[in-house]
């Protein structure tokens, strides 16, 4: 191919195609005009969406889904402005991602122009790298690196500014054969001495407990996990993005620990001696008041990312490294010590602690989300929007693989479910989709709506409908004395309002209705919206209060 | 305790407006720093003095290293080191006091670049106390203006922070 006159736009096509990415998520405007006139003649397909930030949710929920990193494209100015909490949701849940952004020509730049923002400027600290690219020799390379940076080590979002005039140049095309970023190391060594560290410490341990994150499923370390587990016979807890990195019906299995997690987590963490974290980064949601977390426990930590360690809770054995390869370093060495008090001791607490809510009064949203892991099988695909629900629907639904759990976990943000949803759909056009939503997070993004009937996406939106923001209401009773400020909800019609769309609207107002409605949503096989009219005021239970050490749950 | 950081990075636009992001969104303080490029011209060097526990220390080192513009971060706190610093002083000097002020910059070693009827400016290179002391020197005349560069620091003797080779290792001395 080389000596072939390409234009940039074509370059940037072309080397996108060559990452293997077949689909892109995106929304034209000028400064992306040059690019949007290749991609006519390109093979790759191209969703459009409704507003540039259900661009970018739409990729991070591609990604998320299929593992392989998600691209989005958009103009500059507003059209880059609009990706921002997208890129920034992306990079708190280590997703890969590469965003590509219109810019204003070179000549233009630093003006002020008309649709011109400062994006690697504005995105410097929510993307993994970003670049503006200056040259049009540089295109091909800085998207190879680009996506080498977005896929490696721990992952994340990387943005690529191009200015209209370098998309519009006519260069020869070389394609480039490696990356040159002296600076950039994806993944720390290992220390085996860390590992003969960690085995030991587990030989010692009489009540051990895996911690596991987010970063058991990025890497892919699920089975290693499952193994640890059972060699040990040790309990594993997860955080609300580890969920489905251990199957949620295993009698090891915990739940999720934290602010809203099960009693027996938090109480396993307070009373155990050894704590493993695999792939997780000790949230403050996670650990309550740090002072008291795990406080009676050596913690080992195993991270690819060595500034996550002694970052939030100084731990005593460290091993950086991929979790996957280092568990399988673990495994190797591993003496089981199975310890039949602990096991005892939990079973007690998982008796007398269950989660459980009031099965009397109106729709229950526990009682929906179950349905939908029934009527699934637990095989659907589920994102969520943010609050009660997603809270909700971490603890009844029983994720048991990795990547069926989409949710927006470290940047908290709401309207990230529906288009979220249509970018897992579009990565697994096979499966069922679901977005278990509330009335408040729905019309974050409820324009993108029209995305799924215009690709006749069958993603189902469940609506847990109780007419508030039903979290910040809940904290207001909880906290604030109940003083509901602006925090209940004057919604529309969700039925009308799918229809106009062009999808299919269901209410359901009895719990009798509930399953029918559910099954007959899956069968349609359309976009569906369901509008489930649940307890107004029902509270996510249980909790620790903010600032609180994590035995110190209510409800 | 006072750390100096010797940091080499990619000659890239923007690195210093990610290096300083960085200790602001993470609540580092910067005590001074200094950039200027290599040998290489496609490498910079950081100087970069901060104040600091051993795990605040800690948590900026990997913190950094995860700019993919960084190259190489070496805490040449504890070695054996040889640091500058250059600074210019204004200073008031009428006829009366001219010659007790020549005086002292004879004793600092300091010089004098530039001269009017009522000021002097003073040339001062050294390590920070060598500095400050003649800082305090000139004070009781009245300081009119100054201007520091912050501190450039290396090794001393054969042994490099940087060397040509680009790699980024984790430099534990």
């Amino acid at each position: 191919m080389n000596g072939v006159k390409l234009s940039g736009a074509q370059i940037l096509l072309k080397s996108i195609e060559a990452e293997g990415v077949d689909t892109i998520f995106g929304y034209p405007g000028g400064m992306a005009l040059p690019i949007y006139d290749a991609l006519y003649d390109s093979g790759i397909r191209h969703i459009l969406a409704r507003h540039e930030q259900g661009v970018a949710h739409a990729a991070d929920g591609y990604a998320r889904a299929t593992g392989r990193p998600g691209v989005c494209l958009a103009t500059s100015g507003p059209g880059a402005t609009n990706l921002v909490t997208g890129l920034a949701n992306a990079f708190m849940d280590s997703v890969p991602m590469v965003a590509i952004t219109g810019q204003v020509t070179r000549p233009s730049l630093g003006r002020d122009s008309f649709q011109e923002a400062d994006i690697t400027g504005i995105t410097m600290p929510i993307t993994k790298h970003n670049f503006l690219v200056k040259e049009p020799a540089e295109l091909a390379r800085t998207v190879k690196e680009a996506f080498y940076i977005a896929t490696t080590g721990r992952p994340g979002p990387v943005l690529i500014d191009v200015p209209s005039d370098i998309s519009l140049s006519q260069i020869d095309y070389k394609p480039p054969y490696e990356v040159n970023l002296p600076g950039y190391k994806p993944a720390p060594n290992t220390a085996p001495r860390k590992i003969m560290e960690a085995a030991q410490a587990i030989a010692d341990a009489r009540r051990p407990l895996i911690y596991a994150g987010g970063g058991v499923v990025i890497s892919g370390a699920h089975n290693e996990l499952l193994k640890l587990a059972e060699m040990l016979a040790a309990p594993v807890t997860c955080t609300l993005m580890g969920l489905g990195g251990f199957p949620g019906n295993h009698p090891l299995f915990l739940g999720m620990l934290g602010m809203h997690g099960t009693k027996y987590a938090n109480f396993a963490v307070s009373d155990c001696d050894l704590l493993i974290a695999v792939g997780a980064r000790f949230d403050n949601r996670v650990t309550g008041k740090v002072e008291t977390f795990a406080s009676k426990a050596k913690i080992i930590h195993i991270d690819i990312d060595p500034a996550e360690i002694d970052k939030n809770v100084k731990v005593d054995i460290p091993i950086e490294g991929d979790v996957k390869i280092v568990l399988d370093q673990l495994l190797a060495v591993l003496r089981p010590n199975l310890e039949e008090a602990w096991r005892e001791k939990i079973k007690a607490w998982k008796r007398e602690y269950p989660l459980k809510y009031c099965k009397s009064g109106n729709i229950k949203p526990q009682y929906v989300i179950q349905e939908i892991y029934n009527l699934t099988e637990g095989n659907a695909r589920i994102t969520t929007e943010v609050g009660q629900h997603q809270m909700w629907t971490a603890q009844y639904y029983s994720f048991t693989k990795p990547r069926s759990f989409i949710t927006s976990g470290g940047l908290g943000t709401m309207g990230f479910g529906l288009p979220a949803a249509i970018g897992v759909q579009v990565g697994c056009p096979d499966e069922v989709v679901f977005d278990i939503a509330g009335d408040g997070s729905i019309q974050m993004n409820i324009q993108e709506l029209c995305t799924a009937v215009n690709y006749n996406l069958p993603i189902n939106v469940a609506i847990l409908n109780n007419g508030y923001l039903g979290l910040v209401r809940q904290w207001q009773e909880m906290f604030y004395n109940r003083r509901y400020s602006q925090s209940e909800l004057l919604n529309p019609d969700f039925v009308k309002l799918a229809e106009a769309y062009g999808a299919v609207g269901i209410r359901v107002t009895s719990k009798e209705e509930v399953a029918p409605a559910l099954q007959r949503a899956i069968q349609l096989k359309k976009p569906v919206m369901l509008d489930i009219v649940i307890d107004r005021e029902d509270n996510v239970l249980p909790i620790v209060p903010p600032g609180e050490s994590l035995d110190k749950m209510l409800g | 305790m006072k750390h100096t950081l010797s940091v080499l990075v990619e000659n890239n636009p923007g690195v210093l407006a990610r290096v300083a992001g960085l200790f602001s969104r993470r609540g580092f303080n910067i005590d001074s720093l200094a950039v200027g490029m290599t040998d290489n011209s496609s490498v910079s060097r950081m100087t970069i003095v901060v104040e600091g526990d051993e795990r605040y220390l800690e948590q900026l080192n990997k913190q950094l290293h995860k700019l993919v513009d960084v190259i190489k971060i070496s805490d040449i706190t504890r070695d054996a080191y040889v640091d500058r610093e250059l600074v210019l002083i204004k200073v008031s000097a009428d006829a009366a006091k001219r010659a007790e002020i020549m005086q002292l910059v004879d004793i600092f070693r300091a010089r004098i670049v530039d001269v009017s009827p009522k000021t002097l400016t003073i040339e001062v290179t050294g390590n920070d106390g060598k500095v400050t002391a003649f800082e305090d020197s000139l004070r009781p005349f009245g300081i009119k203006e100054l201007v520091r560069t912050g501190k450039i620091a290396m090794l001393r003797g054969k042994r490099a922070s940087s060397k040509n080779h680009i790699n980024k290792e984790e430099d534990e001395s």
